[in-house]
C-alpha cells in the first residue's frame, strides 16, 4: 500500500544521504521523495512517498526513528492529509493541438507559463493521481518534457508536526 | 588560552576518563599524535594493523563498561578500520573513532589518501561527524561519546581534518549534551509491564530468552531474579552468554542454530517466551512462521523499538533500557497477586529436564586424537570458569560458547553478529588490558588467527599475556562442514595447505609457543601455559580434522528440527502432546 511519510530532520550535510543511504541499505522503496528547509533554518521537512505492507512501513517508521538526526517521522496515511505535486510540463503546441492544449490546461486547472510559436509550458497541481491523469489525457507524442517535484503532503485540520 | 584541535582531541579524550586509545599514525592525524606524545594521561597502544585497532577497543569495551576509542589515520587508514567499526556495530558496542581527514580544502579533489569516511562508515555506524570548523570540535566529541554510550550503544566516528587538528580556539568541554533529535528511552510503559506480569502468571511453560542487550545494559542480576523468581529454564544467546549462569540448573545452554537440544526444544514448546535484549536474528529462528506455528505468547524487552517486531511479531512490546524494565517487572511480581501453575511448571520441567537427559553436548574422547570440544572443556576446567575468553569465528566459536560455561557477563566476547574472522586476538589484546589482572583466552583457529597474527607483535611490545588456544584442523572447519552436510563433500578451497609451524612463529615474535598433538598433553599444557603468567602463550593444539558441531538447524528448519549428534540419532525422543502440525511450513 502507498503511504506518505513526512519527516522532520536537523537541516545539516548529510542528513539527507542518511535517510536515502537507510531506504537502499534495507531494500524499502521511495516513490518520491522532497525536502526542503521549514521556516527554522535548522529543521528541514521531507515528504517521502513510499508503499510496502504494513510490517515494512512499520520498520521504515522506526528506521526513520532510529536516525539521530530525525526529530519527527509520521505516517500521514493514519489520519486526514492532503497532498500536492506540482508538474511542468513542456507540450508541442502547433496547429490544431494548440486550442486543444489550452481547453486541457484549464480543465486540469493547470496554468501556461511559457509559450512559444510551437510549443506551451505548462504548470499543473494537484494529487499525483491528478498529475498522472493529465498526462494520461494528452496524446503521448505532443509530450515534450515533464518534471514533477514529488507528493508533498500535510495534515488536515489543526493536526502538525513540530519539535 | 587557545589551544589546537589536536590538543582539544587530547583534552576531550581525558575528559571522558579514556585511559587507552588504540591506533596508527599518519600523515593526516600527525597533529593529534604530536599532542598524544605530550599528555601522559592516556596510554597510547600501536596496533599493527587499523582493523586491529578498532578490534581491540572493541575487546576493551566489552570486557569493561566503557567507550572503546580508535584513532586512524585518512584514507587506507580509515577504510581498514571498517571492518572493526562494522563488528561493533553489528553487537552494539559502544565505540568513539577518530580518523583523520585530508585538510577541507583538499576535500573532494582526490587528494592523496583522501576517503569520504563519513561516506563510506554511514551504513554501519551509530552516527558520524565530520568536522570542519575547529570551534565545533569539543562539542561534537562530546556528542560523539554521549551517542557512543546511551540509548542502544553503538560506533560513532569523527572525522577531523587535519587543518582543523593545526587550527587554535578556546577550549571548554561541554558538562552535558542535549540533542532534541535523539532522546533514549530508558523507562518501560507502565501498562505494558503490567500485562506482561499478568501473563506471566497464566503461564504454564515459560522460558528466558536472553540476548547482548542485558550483557550491555549490565542487567544480568535481574535476569538471575526474574528467573528465579518465576521458576523457568532459562537461554542466552551467543551474544548473551555469561548474562544468565552457564552452569546454573536453570540454565538449558544456548539456543540456535548450534544451540542445546533441550533450548531449542523449550524456545519452540514454551507457551510465553519473555525475549530480553535479543532479536530473534536468523541465527536463532530461522523461520519464523515455523517458530509462530506453535502458539505461544511473547513479551519482548528491548531497548530498540526497530529491533521489535522485526522478524517476530510478539504480543507484549516493551520498549526501554532492558535493567530499568527487569526491576519494574521484579517490583511488580512480587508486589502482585500473580501465582504461578505449580503443577503446570511442574510438568513442564519434568519435560525440560526429559530433553536435557540425552546430553546433545556428549562428545566421546578417544585416546589418540584431540577433540576440539575436550580443549575448550578442559580449559574450563584449568582456568576454573573465570577466563575471559574471546574468539574469532567460525567451529572454534561454536565450541567455545558451548563447553566453557560462562557465568558472568562480560566475560565472553566474540564476533556474533558479523561474524568477523581475525577479531579474537586484537579483542583478546583489549580485554586484557582492560583486565590486566584476569587470565585471557583467545580461542581461535589456524585460519582465524592468521586474519590479524601480526598482533602478536603489539602483544609482545606491550607485554600483553594472552593465551591463544589454536584449534588447528587444517581446515575452514565450518566451511568444511557445510560442505559435507550441503555440498557432497566437495571440499572447496577450506583446506589451508602450507600452514606456518605456529610454535616456531610464536618465538619469533618473542612468545611462547606449545604444539599439543596427544589427548593425554591437553591439561597439561594448559596448565603449564597458565603458569607463565606474565607471557603470551601460543598452544597450537591440533585437533579432529573431522570434528562437526552439533546440535544444528539448518537453514530453513524448524527449531524442533535439529541435525542431532551421532549418539542422538538412535534415540525416541518423542514429540510432547501439545505438539502441532506444521504441515509444509519447514
Amino acid at each position: 500500500m502507498r503511504h506518505i511519510l513526512s519527516i522532520l530532520i536537523e537541516n545539516e550535510a548529510g542528513a539527507l544521504s542518511r535517510v536515502v543511504g537507510l531506504f537502499s541499505a534495507r531494500a524499502y522503496n521511495i516513490d518520491s521523495l522532497t525536502v526542503s528547509t521549514t521556516e527554522d533554518p535548522t529543521l528541514s521537512r521531507m515528504t517521502i512517498v513510499t508503499h510496502g505492507s504494513d510490517e515494512v512501513i512499520e520498520q521504515i517508521t522506526k528506521q526513520l526513528n532510529k536516525l539521530i538526526e530525525v526529530v519527527k517521522v509520521i505516517d500521514l496515511n493514519e489520519s486526514e492529509h492532503v497532498e500536492r505535486e506540482m508538474m511542468l510540463i513542456k507540450v508541442r503546441a502547433a496547429g490544431k493541438d494548440r486550442e486543444e492544449m489550452k481547453r486541457m490546461t484549464d480543465i486540469f486547472r493547470g496554468r501556461i507559463i511559457d509559450v512559444t510559436e510551437k510549443t506551451y509550458t505548462v504548470e499543473l497541481t494537484g494529487t499525483s493521481d491528478k498529475l498522472n491523469a493529465f498526462i494520461d489525457a494528452l496524446d503521448r507524442t505532443v509530450i515534450l518534457e515533464t518534471v514533477r517535484t514529488g507528493a508533498s503532503g500535510i495534515g488536515r485540520g489543526e493536526r502538525i508536526l513540530k519539535v | 588560552m587557545q589551544i589546537s584541535g589536536a590538543e582539544i582531541v587530547v583534552r576531550c579524550l581525558q575528559e571522558e576518563g579514556v585511559e587507552f586509545v588504540f591506533g596508527y599514525p599518519g600523515g593526516a592525524v600527525l597533529e593529534i599524535y604530536d599532542a598524544i606524545f605530550q599528555q601522559d594521561s592516556f596510554r597510547h597502544v600501536l596496533v599493527r594493523h587499523e582493523q586491529a585497532a578498532v578490534h581491540a577497543a572493541d575487546g576493551y569495551s566489552r570486557s569493561s563498561n566503557k567507550v572503546g576509542v580508535a584513532l586512524v589515520t585518512s584514507g587506507p587508514g580509515a577504510t581498514n578500520a571498517v571492518t572493526g567499526i562494522a563488528t561493533a556495530y553489528s553487537d552494539s558496542i559502544p565505540m568513539v573513532v577518530i580518523s583523520g581527514q585530508v585538510g577541507t580544502p583538499a576535500i573532494g579533489l582526490d587528494a592523496f589518501q583522501e576517503v569520504d569516511m563519513v561516506g563510506i562508515t554511514r551504513p554501519c555506524v551509530k552516527h558520524n561527524f565530520l568536522v570542519k570548523d575547529v570551534n565545533d570540535l569539543a562539542a561534537t566529541m562530546k556528542k560523539a561519546f554521549y551517542i557512543a554510550s546511551t540509548g542502544r550503544p553503538g560506533p560513532v566516528v569523527v572525522d577531523i581534518p587535519k587543518d582543523v587538528t593545526i587550527a587554535k580556539t578556546d577550549f571548554q568541554y561541554p558538562d552535558s549534551v542535549n540533542i532534541r533529535s535523539y532522546v533514549p528511552i530508558n523507562k518501560g510503559h507502565p501498562g505494558q509491564i503490567k500485562k506482561a506480569v499478568n501473563l506471566l502468571g497464566e503461564a504454564k511453560r515459560p522460558f528466558v530468552y536472553v540476548g547482548g542487550g542485558a550483557v550491555l545494559a549490565n542487567a544480568s542480576e535481574e535476569v538471575r531474579e526474574l528467573v528465579r523468581l518465576i521458576n523457568a529454564p532459562c537461554t542466552n544467546t551467543l551474544m548473551g552468554l555469561g548474562a544468565y549462569p552457564g552452569t546454573d540448573p536453570q540454565f538449558v545452554g544456548m539456543l540456535g542454530m548450534h544451540g542445546t537440544y533441550e533450548a531449542n526444544m523449550a524456545m519452540q514448546y514454551c507457551d510465553v517466551l519473555v525475549a530480553i535484549g535479543a532479536r530473534f536474528d536468523d541465527r536463532v529462528i530461522s523461520v519464523p512462521s515455523h517458530f509462530l506455528a506453535q502458539p505461544k505468547k511473547i513479551i519482548h524487552i528491548d531497548i530498540d523499538p526497530s529491533s521489535i517486531a522485526k522478524r517476530v511479531k510478539v504480543d507484549i512490546p516493551i520498549v526501554g533500557n532492558v535493567k530499568d524494565v527487569l526491576v519494574e517487572m521484579i517490583a511488580q511480581l512480587k508486589a502482585g497477586d500473580v501465582r504461578p501453575d505449580a503443577e503446570a511448571l511442574g510438568n513442564w520441567w519434568t519435560q525440560v529436564e526429559a530433553w536435557r537427559a540425552p546430553q546433545s553436548l556428549w562428545f566421546d574422547q578417544p585416546e589418540d586424537i584431540i577433540k576440539p570440544q575436550f580443549v575448550v572443556q578442559k580449559l574450563w576446567e584449568v582456568t576454573g570458569g573465570d577466563a575471559i575468553v574471546t574468539s574469532d569465528v567460525g567451529q572454534h566459536q561454536m565450541f567455545a560458547a558451548q563447553y566453557y560455561k560462562f557465568d558472568r557477563p562480560k566475560q565472553w566476547i566474540n564476533s556474533g553478529g558479523l561474524g568477523t574472522m581475525g577479531f579474537g586476538l586484537p579483542a583478546a589484546m583489549g580485554a586484557q588490558l582492560a583486565n590486566p589482572d584476569a587470565t585471557v583466552a583467545c580461542i581461535t583457529g589456524e585460519a582465524s588467527i592468521q586474519m590479524n597474527i601480526q598482533e602478536l607483535s603489539t602483544c609482545k611490545q606491550y607485554h600483553v599475556p594472552v593465551k591463544i588456544v589454536n584449534l588447528n584442523n587444517r581446515y575452514l572447519g565450518m566451511v568444511r562442514q557445510w560442505q559435507e552436510f550441503f555440498y557432497g563433500n566437495r571440499y572447496s578451497e577450506s583446506y589451508m595447505d602450507a600452514l606456518p609451524d605456529f610454535v616456531k612463529l610464536a618465538e619469533a615474535y618473542g612468545h611462547v609457543g606449545m604444539r599439543i598433538e596427544r589427548p593425554a598433553d591437553v591439561e597439561p599444557a594448559l596448565r603449564e601455559a597458565m603458569k607463565l603468567k606474565e607471557r603470551l602463550v601460543f598452544l597450537d593444539f591440533l585437533t579432529d580434522q573431522k570434528a562437526n558441531v552439533f546440535p544444528m538447524v539448518g537453514n530453513g528448519k524448524g527449531l524442533n528440527q535439529m541435525d542431532l549428534p551421532p549418539h542422538m540419532r538412535d534415540l525416541q525422543l518423542g514429540v510432547p502432546p501439545y505438539d502441532r502440525d506444521y504441515g509444509n511450513l519447514s
